[in-house]
């Protein structure tokens, strides 16, 4: 029997009201994969990875992690939602995001930030989960920042720590949404660094991005969504450098 | 020295006689004032929930009751538990009146805590409702359930939110206390009536009961001055540090 896929996602449809967002995305990470999802805005990159981990709910389309299905149901509005939250919450604790606007619990230090999910979520024992967000802030080259809180670091420094609290949890699969979208250009390399760290240590990795460069030298895959449809994939180097489509094209140019 | 006491046109001896009288009258306003702000805010703290979520039946629920509350003054709010309840002799009769019922300070008391309920229910609900959506979605994310959320990440940081404007109702209780003084308590401004009554002397009662008042509240300033610094720093920017970079 072949390995599980980490991360399955079949025939995901997705509508804001009469406004359907996406229609009918698939998609496979094998353990290891680094899957840049390129788009235009509006093309529902973004919407499609808050799909996975039920930020939205998707209208239909099946999510399974580590060959373990996310049950859904309709409920009596005929909505789709969960069948289970509390399976839900077990597979979120294991799909850690990273948000485009960082998103760190502003009340809480940086260290406290990455100890909550560990601690509160996995029930860690503290000095355990201690131990191993030092490492982690170490790894993003913050040790020093530890008892800052979010408002007194940079956007970049920002990010390094939501990825950090992200890392805490040992994610099966982590989810990237417009990880450097939000930062000034100076700060964008910081970042990006430390996610191809990431990849090189064979993490499962979905990362929506603007950054061509990073989809095109880091990515296993590059898929590319149009009008909420999987409109080209496959190894970057074959896409970057002669696209079958038109559509991916003219983005590219328009990128360049 | 007794040239100068003479320029002040106030009985100061009067004052000073009765000096002990005046710190009862403060104990009793300070017990009052807080102990209805610990149970008020407590109170607060599930309707607060309750008015920020989508509950059908819960939400208006607790909607009519903060409504009614502030819409009506404390005073007659007061006298309704007061002098209201006695009439019914279902009242009268059962347990609750010989303790709690038949007593001002209890009516006084429970008066209060409703009232500052109210108000503190929709001051913590406003603070709920303002938390950043995406620190509540980074929570979602990491798998935290309703209740984890709640518990620690949008109540602790509405409350750090909540702490200057309830400095404001702090203040506002502690004035509204002196309606106390109608229904019989010896309260600060009770015990500064209690001087006006029996020394036809208002100035000396009541220049003192506004006084202390006065350095109450510079007290309780004081201590928002100090809760806001330890935990609404986190949100202040920090000028050495590199400026965070908006969204």
């Amino acid at each position: 029997m072949a390995e599980e896929s980490a991360l399955k996602v079949q025939d995901l449809h997705k509508s804001f009201g009469a406004h359907k967002v996406i229609r009918g995305v698939s998609m496979e990470a094998q353990k290891g994969d680094v899957i840049a999802i390129l788009g235009a805005s509006g093309s529902g990159k973004s919407t499609f990875l808050r799909c996975i981990n039920l930020l939205e709910t998707p209208n239909s389309g099946d999510v399974y992690l580590a060959g373990e299905k996310i049950r859904m149901k309709k409920n009596r509005h005929g909505e789709t939602v969960p069948e289970d939250i509390r399976q839900v919450e077990r597979m979120r604790s294991r799909l850690a995001m990273v948000f485009q606007g960082f998103n760190l619990w502003t009340h809480m230090t940086v260290l406290e930030n990455v100890l909550e999910g560990p601690v509160h979520v996995q029930k860690t024992p503290k000095a355990e989960a201690r131990e191993k967000a030092a490492a982690l802030l170490a790894k993003v080259g913050l040790s020093d920042r530890a008892d800052y809180y979010p408002a007194h670091l940079s956007g970049g420094q920002q990010q390094r720590v939501a990825i950090a609290r992200a890392l805490a949890m040992d994610p099966d699969v982590m989810l990237f949404d417009e990880p450097t979208s939000a930062l000034d250009p100076e700060l964008v390399g910081e970042v990006l660094g430390v996610m191809r760290d990431l990849a090189d240590e064979a993490r499962t990795m979905l990362v929506v991005t603007h950054e061509m460069g990073f989809a095109r030298d880091v990515s296993s895959k590059t898929v590319f969504l149009h009008q909420g449809e999987v409109c080209e994939e496959g190894a970057p180097s074959k896409l970057f450098s002669n696209p079958d489509t038109e559509q991916f094209r003219a983005f590219l140019s328009r990128m360049n | 020295m007794q040239a100068v006491l003479d320029l002040i046109p106030l009985d100061i001896g009067l004052i000073l006689a009765n000096f002990d009288r005046f710190m009862w009258g403060v104990w009793m306003t300070l017990n009052l004032t807080f102990l209805a702000l610990l149970c008020g805010g407590l109170l607060a703290i599930p309707m607060a929930i309750a008015r920020a979520s989508r509950h059908p039946v819960l939400n208006p629920m607790v909607w009519g009751y903060t409504y009614v509350f502030r819409g009506t003054p404390l005073l007659v709010q007061t006298f309704l538990i007061y002098f209201g309840l006695g009439q019914f002799e279902a009242v009268r009769e059962s347990w609750l009146w010989d303790p709690i019922l038949s007593s001002a300070w209890w009516c006084a008391f429970i008066a209060f805590t409703l009232n500052t309920a109210a108000y503190s229910t929709e001051l913590l609900r406003g603070a709920i409702i303002d938390t950043p959506k995406g620190e509540v979605e980074a929570a979602v994310a990491t798998g935290h359930s309703y209740a984890a959320r709640m518990r620690r990440i949008i109540l602790p940081s509405a409350f750090r939110r909540a702490i200057p404007a309830y400095s404001n109702e702090v203040i506002f209780m502690l004035h509204g206390s002196v309606v106390a003084s109608t229904i019989t308590l010896q309260d600060i401004l009770g015990v500064g009536r209690w001087l006006n009554g029996r020394y036809y002397l208002a100035y000396e009662g009541f220049i003192t009961a506004a006084l202390l008042y006065f350095l109450i509240v510079l007290a309780i300033t004081r201590l928002f001055r100090w809760l806001e610094r330890n935990y609404l720093g986190h949100l202040a920017p920090r000028d050495s540090e590199a400026p965070a970079s908006p969204q």
